[in-house]
């Protein structure tokens, strides 16, 4: 009993970072990933072209790789090439907070590059004739946007959104690759004891989570449901 | 001088000459039908009118006011263009109702933003009363007092446009344009919107241009009937000249193929 008490405090510690990275990397991913979606539609073709480059490359290589890129980059640099330079704080420090912070970067950059293309298809696909209705309407770009469009988007969007935010929960746990001490972490290092079954309790922290979230979504997508886009 | 005068406008997309000296003139109060084939240029003279699309040259004249010269179209402002097109009210084939909104939040929505701005602004408002209420009696001018709580998504085809007429009336614009109002409908439910239009100029005195397909409609509610062919104004004339006079060939061939059908 003192053992399950034990490994329950030590994964629900670990889940508690594992929520953290969730939580922020949604903060900082969702506006930066509508900022992403309306340069790749920028009529302007060198801000579309980068920001399409970076979109490929942030959703062409791994999250893991990312993660380390973030983390050790800077210090390997100031290392080996630049001693002079300044990394502002130090990122070769070891504290937690420092791997959370560079998890929580990676985390946010990559997202916002999915996300950026969610919400660019969901923008484009919206029929022309709204845009017009609006215009001939003499109602201003941002009003269209704001009080047209949006809503419409965010109806297209969600099971696609849906997806990707189920997808994230359980991605939090790649932070584990520069020992962030998230669920997984802690599922580990029980392993390492010899302890098998905190693995499967940790399998059903996510899943409990999980399906915490579809019923959100389903209620989202009931909400929404009087009206047809 | 007409009230709207329209002269010379040109068009091209690309090599393709859509518009090529379109002229004609209207008197306030007035109805233009604009008929002829699909892919003739009927709806882009109506986009142009708007600003939906920038006419390469030519001009429009409304009420004695320069309000749109080709040449300097697209260097002009958004705040210009957005004036210049409130001249205009367009109701659109596809009705482009706003589905998350009710049909009296359609019918309210652009107007309440134009007469917040009116006031943050200091001109005087559109109207006296608060813009709900004048959505209201647009909708209940087009006969939907008992849909006015209603999504699009619960409406018929017919109700819908009769919504994005009331909604194109809300801002009242000079000349109120219909691009082929009644294509998109099934053949039982057109007749309604026919007859909201036809109420619109006994009742209001609007001046309108309708690109329509429907001849007994056109002959019936027009002043003035202008047959395009290729983007060029082939035949115009009253009515009666027009369908039951016809001068030019293509449009003999044009009337004898609608009466086949």
């Amino acid at each position: 009993m003192e053992e399950f008490v034990d490994v329950s405090l030590r994964l629900l510690e670990g889940f508690s970072s594992s929520v953290i990275i969730f939580v922020f990397t949604l903060i900082f991913a969702i506006p930066l990933g509508l900022l992403i979606a309306f340069c790749s539609m920028s009529k302007f073709a060198p801000l579309r072209i980068v920001s399409r480059t970076i979109v490929w490359v942030l959703r062409g290589t791994p999250l893991m790789l990312q993660i380390f890129v973030i983390f050790y980059l800077p210090g390997l640099l100031k290392l080996f090439v630049w001693p002079a330079m300044n990394t502002g704080w130090a990122w070769f420090d070891k504290t937690i907070s420092t791997r959370l912070i560079a998890a929580l970067v990676a985390f946010s950059i990559n997202y916002a590059a999915y996300f950026s293309e969610i919400f660019r298809g969901g923008i484009e696909g919206i029929p022309k004739g709204q845009m017009e209705a609006g215009e001939v309407l003499g109602m201003t770009k941002p009003q269209i946007f704001f009080k047209v469009i949006l809503m419409q988007v965010v109806k297209r969007i969600i099971p696609p959104m849906s997806n990707e935010i189920i997808t994230l929960i359980k991605d939090t746990s790649l932070a584990n690759v520069i020992s962030v001490l998230e669920l997984i972490f802690w599922a580990q290092t029980f392993m390492l004891e010899g302890l098998i079954w905190p693995l499967f309790y940790a399998g059903a922290f996510y899943l409990v989570f999980v399906g915490a979230l579809t019923l959100f979504f389903n209620w989202v997508e009931k909400k929404l449901s009087y009206y047809k886009v | 001088m007409a009230f709207l005068e329209v002269k010379e406008i040109y068009k091209s997309f690309g090599k393709t000459d859509v518009l090529r000296g379109i002229s004609f003139s209207l008197e306030e109060g007035q109805v233009l039908s604009i008929i002829g084939s699909s892919g003739n240029g009927k709806t882009t003279l109506l986009r142009c009118l708007n600003y939906l699309e920038f006419a390469d040259s030519g001009t429009v004249t409304l009420n004695g006011k320069l309000i749109s010269d080709g040449k300097v179209l697209k260097s002009l402002k958004e705040s210009q263009i957005r004036e210049n097109r409130l001249h205009f009210g367009l109701v659109f084939q596809s009705f482009n109702l706003f589905p998350q909104y009710t049909a009296l939040q359609n019918v309210n929505l652009a107007l309440s933003l134009m007469e917040k701005e009116r006031a943050k602004k200091g001109v005087e408002p559109l109207y006296d009363e608060p813009s709900i209420e004048v959505a209201k009696k647009l909708l209940i001018k087009v006969g939907l007092e008992d849909k006015m709580d209603l999504y699009p998504c619960q409406l018929s085809g017919g109700q819908c446009q009769r919504v994005a007429i009331a909604r194109a009336m809300a801002l009242k614009p000079s000349v109120l344009c219909f691009d082929e109002p009644t294509s998109a409908l099934d053949p039982e439910l057109t007749g309604e919107v026919l007859r909201v239009i036809k109420e619109l100029k006994e009742s209001e005195g609007i001046t309108m241009i309708i690109v329509t397909h429907e001849m007994s409609f056109a002959k019936n509610v027009s002043d003035k009937v202008l047959f395009m062919v290729d983007g060029i104004v082939e035949e115009m004339g009253a009515p009666v000249e027009v369908f039951d006079n016809p001068k030019s060939d293509k449009l003999k061939a044009f009337l004898q193929g609608i009466n086949e059908k």
